[in-house]
Parts: structure tokens; C-alpha cells; sequence
């Protein structure tokens, strides 16, 4: 929409580019309870950005510090290039789709969605243009004399977002979205915010503690935990290569062991655990001898009931402790000599004859992963 | 075990309603008897009805008595939203532990003492400024003001508390100024709250006894006092008519609001139905 042609995929890459929105050094505290612990942050225009944590984690203090609605106890946030720290919420370019939609229900949906151009004095028939265009976006263009409670939930969300987006705000603050729906019309809903946001081509911020949620919308992803950012980077990124334990077990599932750094080559590492040698085909920075922490997502194992051809890293030998049937996938509870137990998941590409797999229960299977598949986790 | 009801309950439901409204209805009963003593029964007669309507006295202390309520209710309501709205959205001001202490006080005061206060407020003020000249209807309206202003002022307070304050950030959010937001969504969002406020100020002014006694003067007085004083005499068939009468406006009242209740509900629920409807 912006046309601007130095704008890429991926501005955060790019050194030049000037963010959208600068968090410096914000800190939020409640009496004694630090909610936001100095974080800094970086989001530039057209993104679609996640704030992706637990409950407690700080998310939404830190959103509603943007929106104007929590002051920051330290630090400074600025919003195109103007420190937002003095300028109360009616003032700032954002809006905000609350998770509650906080629709006012004494007002239409056309009343609702016209109650911001309204305070702007702007002229009621470009406020009747408006809001017809913006109704018709979010597919509600034949409910403009419904009263929220009129609405079910998916629609009330859809009037939510379209309240939200009609100022042309430059951020979008979005608070849990699609919490409040369930689940097939949450997956439903997903691409369809990502198609508007495409159409609109506002900034979008968006919490939530749904990683999956975060992983489908985002451009990117910022993962907090007690006020502060474990990682910040693409779904991608922080689901190939997740930098902490808490990174890769809060985004999707893994196995993590603790081992010894054997041999830390240019290209490659190699790292002693209770799953054998492990040979890690990327380089990352460990001096040798040190204890560390290594990551293997189920679904990059593979189970087999034959025997390696040869020896080498990267394999094991365990029993089938238990078997979930998931459907598209089924989890293998995979019992290795040391009677450790991890997760191995498969697709379920044949159908199992009678709910039988082709590797079933007390079968002895071989396990190896790919040179590429673990990584190393710095904390 | 719920399908039948046993005897037990239902004589003690029987008792509970006989309790309630045996006396009412004997009243109602008594205010038809010809006989000019009470307990002594003389035909059916509208006859009290009659002298009751005759009786300048009590037309006054109607009078009197609903122009009290009604402007009573219409300031405490005011005052007392205006003091809900500051306890509940203005966060932390200086002294606000005080002002709430202060503001729900005169609900566990003992009203004979606040009718005390209130009178020799009023004798003292008329020394110092020679105002209020008389006690009458001003006075008795600023007394009754003082005391149902907190009752209003608690509802509003709850009223605000149960909103919470989603809606006024959105409206925030949404570029309107503090007092936009106040006119435009609080205000209407609070308005059932408001009207609860201004019958319970109106109930409470014509309830009230012992205040108004305290602070009224020779002349003036609400229908309360007038019942009152007439049944210190003993008594009085008439002074049942009247009692007959405030009941049917009563009655009269909550069957219309209980109706016009029931109607809002059933629509919102046909409202809400079709909606789960369509999203099939």
C-alpha cells in the first residue's frame, strides 16, 4: 500500500532502515512487581508483530504502555519519531482491538464504528463513507443497525477490528484477537486478519499466548518471559533455532539433553549427551569441555526398525514405551537404554490397520537425526 | 425431593406470605368500615375515602411530601454520582480514604442524631445569617439530601466498579477527550444505575420520619409526620384509607417496572438467539 520502494520483507535486516516504533530501555513496575524489565525494541512499518508469552509475562503492560493506557516507570517509547512519554492515549496513532472487543453497547455497529472519525470532526457524510468502506472489509456491510448484543462472536470481533482500523491508525494494537472464538473459526479468522492487514498495510501488534497463533500471523516474533525478551526473530528462527530451553520448549515441543562439548570445529560441533554423541552440522561459538544444552524437535527424529548400516553419531537405540494417536501424527514415547524417554513424532502416512502402527508397542526401534537438526541452546 | 413439596414447607411458606401481608391486608379491609372506631366492624363504606379527600391537611402533606422526594432524588443523585464517579475513576486524590469514610457515614448513623445536627446546624446558621428564615421544605429537603446522596453515591460506586473500565479506554483509545468519554459512555452506561439511584432517594425522602421531624417547622408537614401525629391520637379510619392508597400506588408501580423488565429480557434473549443463529 505505502509504495515505497525502499520498503523490503524483511526491513529489520536492513541497517538503514528507520523503525516504525523505538522501545528504549522501558521498565514497568507496580510497587515492588517488576512487569517490564527493561526491554528494547524495534518495529518497523508494515510489520505484523507478535508479543508471544505465559500469562504474567508482561505482554499486554507493554502493549497497553503503547497505547497510552499504563505510563512507563523508565525508558521511552516513540512512535514515528515523537516520544510518546507526555502524550495521553486520545492523542497517540494508535488503536487498540481490546480481547473483551469493548464494544459499547448502548451503540450500533455503525455508531461504534464511527465514534472515532466522530471525534476527529470529521464531516458526517466522509464518516458515513467511511464507515460503509470499512464494514464492507470485515464482511458486515448488511449489519450496520445491529446492537453489539445483536452479534455473535465472530461478527462483534470483526466490529471490533473494524472500530480499530477505520481511524487509519499507523499501529494496530491487537489484545489476544482471536481468544475469545473457537477453534476452527479462530484458524479461520487467523488468515483472514493477515489478509487485511496485507490490504491495509497498518502495523500491526498483536499478544498473544497462542504460539500457534504467533507462529501463523507473524512477521515477526518477540518471545517474553518475566518482563523481558528471551528472542526476537522470524517463527522461523525461533522455531528452527531457538536460543534458550524456554525458547524451545514454550514454542512447540523438544528433547533437550545436557551434554559436554567434545569438539567445537569451524563448521561443526560435537556434544556428549545421554543420547549418544550428537553432531551438530552448524557452527556455534562453545569452547570445549563446557556443559551445554541440546535441542531436537520430535518430529526431526526418525524411527527405524532396522539397524544402521554403520556406526556414526547421531544415533540411538530405545523401546516403544507408549504410542499417541493423534490422527495426522501419532507421538512415540521412545525409552532409551539409560531409560530416559523422549518424543519422536511421525505422520501417520499409511493407515494404521486397525489402530495398529507399523512400529507398535515393547518394539526395539532405531533412532537418527539429520547432521542439521539439533542446536545448541545458550542458556 | 423437589418435585413434592412437603406439608412442612408449604405451611411455612403459607405462614411466611401471612406474616408479610395479613396486616396490610386488614388495613385494606379496616379503610372500608363504616364505623368510626376501628376494631369495631360497621358495613362496607367508601365514607373515609370521602373525608379524606375533603381533608386539606392531607392533600398539603402529599403535596409537600412528593416535592421533597422529587427534588431530594433529582440532587442526590447528582451529588452522589458525581462522588461515586470520584471515588471509583479518579484513582488516588489526597484525602480519598477520608472522603469515602465521610461519604457512606450518615448510612450508619443513627438518624436521630443526624436530625439533631442537622437542627442545630439550621438554628445556628439562622442566628449567624438569618438563613434558613423558616423550617420547612428547604430544610427538610437539604436533610434528606445529606443522608440519601451516600445511598445513591454507593450504587453508582458499584455500578462503576461492576463496568469496569474497558469501555472508557476504548473510548480513549479512540481519540475521544476525558469528558467525551464521561458524556458519551459512562454517563449512559450508568444511567440504570442512576435511575435506581433516584427511586431510592425518592423512597428514602418519603419514608422518612424522624429527620423531617427534627428539622420541620410549624406548618410543614410531609405525609409521615401527618400519619404520625393523627395516630398518636389513637386509631383513625382515615388515616387506613390513605395507607390503602399509597399501596395500590405502590403495587401499582412495581408491577409496571417488573413488566416492563420482563419485556427487555425476553427481547434481549430473542436478540441474542438469532444472532447464535446465524453464525450456524
Amino acid at each position: 500500500m505505502t509504495g515505497d520502494p525502499a520498503s523490503s520483507d524483511t526491513p529489520w535486516l536492513d541497517q538503514g532502515a528507520e523503525p516504525l516504533i523505538k522501545i528504549r530501555g522501558v521498565t514497568k513496575k507496580f510497587g515492588d512487581f517488576t512487569a517490564v524489565n527493561n526491554v528494547d525494541l524495534d518495529i518497523f512499518q508494515g510489520e505484523l508483530f507478535c508479543l508471544l508469552g505465559g500469562s504474567g509475562c508482561g505482554k499486554s503492560t507493554l502493549l497497553r504502555m503503547l497505547s497510552g493506557f499504563e505510563t512507563t516507570s523508565t525508558g521511552t517509547i516513540s512512535i514515528d519519531g515523537i516520544d510518546m512519554s507526555n502524550v495521553p492515549p486520545y492523542e497517540r496513532p494508535t488503536n487498540m482491538m481490546f480481547q473483551s472487543y469493548a464494544l459499547f453497547p448502548h451503540m450500533t455497529v455503525e455508531k461504534n464504528v464511527a465514534f472515532g472519525l466522530k471525534q476527529d470532526k470529521i464531516p458526517a457524510a466522509q464518516v458515513a463513507e467511511r464507515v460503509d468502506d470499512i464494514l464492507k472489509l470485515v464482511e458486515l456491510q448488511d449489519y450496520h443497525k445491529r446492537k453489539p448484543h445483536q452479534l455473535s462472536g465472530g461478527q462483534k470481533q470483526r466490529v471490533a477490528l473494524a472500530r480499530a482500523l477505520v481511524k487509519q491508525p499507523k499501529v494496530l494494537l491487537l489484545d489476544e484477537p482471536l481468544a475469545a472464538l473457537d477453534k476452527k473459526l479462530r484458524e479461520q479468522t487467523q488468515f483472514e486478519l493477515m489478509n487485511i492487514q496485507e490490504k491495509v498495510g497498518i502495523t500491526f501488534i498483536v499478544v498473544t499466548h497462542d504460539q500457534e497463533e504467533a507462529m501463523t500471523l507473524s512477521s515477526r516474533i518477540a518471545v517474553m518471559d518475566e518482563g523481558e525478551f528471551v528472542q526476537i526473530g522470524t517463527p522461523t528462527e525461533i522455531y528452527e533455532f531457538p536460543e534458550t530451553r524456554f525458547v524451545a520448549g514454550f514454542i512447540g515441543s523438544a528433547n533437550m539433553f545436557e551434554g559436554r562439548v567434545v569438539e567445537d570445529g569451524p563448521d561443526h560441533v560435537r556434544v556428549m549427551t545421554d543420547l549418544g554423541e550428537i553432531y551438530i552440522d552448524h557452527g556455534q561459538s562453545v569452547r570445549e569441555g563446557n556443559r551445554v544444552w541440546v535441542a531436537i524437535r520430535p518430529e526431526k527424529i526418525h524411527l527405524s526398525k532396522e539397524p544402521p548400516t554403520e556406526p556414526g553419531p547421531n544415533q540411538a537405540i530405545g523401546m516403544v514405551d507408549d504410542i499417541g494417536y493423534l490422527g495426522n501424527t501419532s507421538i512415540y514415547k521412545i525409552k532409551l537404554e539409560n531409560d530416559r524417554i523422549i518424543d519422536v513424532t511421525a505422520p501417520n502416512q499409511i493407515r494404521p490397520k486397525t489402530r495398529t502402527h507399523r512400529i507398535t508397542w515393547e518394539e526395539k526401534v532405531y533412532l537418527h537425526w539429520d547432521a542439521s537438526s539439533a542446536v545448541l541452546l545458550n542458556k | 425431593m423437589y418435585g413434592r413439596r412437603s406439608r412442612f414447607l408449604t405451611f411455612m411458606l403459607g405462614a411466611g406470605l401471612a406474616f408479610l401481608y395479613v396486616p396490610m391486608i386488614m388495613l385494606v379491609i379496616y379503610s372500608f368500615n363504616y364505623s368510626k372506631i376501628v376494631p369495631v366492624w360497621g358495613g362496607w363504606s367508601l365514607r373515609w375515602y370521602e373525608s379524606l379527600f375533603k381533608s386539606e391537611d392531607v392533600w398539603n402533606a402529599v403535596v409537600l411530601s412528593l416535592k421533597i422526594a422529587v427534588v431530594n432524588a433529582t440532587f442526590a443523585t447528582l451529588l452522589g454520582t458525581l462522588a461515586g464517579l470520584a471515588m471509583v475513576r479518579f484513582g488516588k486524590f489526597r484525602g480519598r480514604t477520608l472522603f469515602g469514610g465521610m461519604l457512606v457515614a450518615p448510612l450508619v448513623m443513627p438518624e436521630v442524631i443526624t436530625g439533631l445536627s442537622l437542627l442545630v446546624l439550621f438554628i445556628t446558621l439562622k442566628k449567624l445569617i438569618g438563613w434558613p428564615e423558616d423550617r420547612g421544605f428547604t430544610t427538610i429537603t437539604i436533610a434528606h439530601i445529606t443522608f440519601s446522596l451516600a445511598y445513591v453515591a454507593v450504587i453508582i460506586q458499584s455500578r462503576l466498579t461492576g463496568m469496569g473500565e474497558t469501555l472508557e479506554e476504548a473510548a480513549l483509545d479512540l481519540g475521544a477527550k476525558p469528558f467525551r468519554v464521561l458524556t458519551d459512555i459512562t454517563l449512559p452506561r450508568l444511567a440504570p444505575g442512576m435511575v435506581a439511584g433516584w427511586l431510592l432517594a425518592f423512597t428514602l425522602s418519603l419514608d422518612d420520619l424522624v429527620i423531617a421531624s427534627f428539622v420541620t417547622g410549624p406548618g410543614a408537614n410531609t405525609l409521615p409526620i401527618l400519619i404520625f401525629s393523627r395516630i398518636r391520637l389513637g386509631l383513625r379510619p382515615d388515616i387506613n384509607a390513605l395507607a390503602t392508597i399509597i399501596i395500590l400506588v405502590v403495587a401499582t408501580g412495581v408491577a409496571i417496572a417488573a413488566f416492563i423488565m420482563y419485556r427487555q429480557q425476553k427481547q434481549f434473549q430473542r436478540d441474542m438467539q438469532i444472532a447464535f443463529q446465524e453464525e450456524k
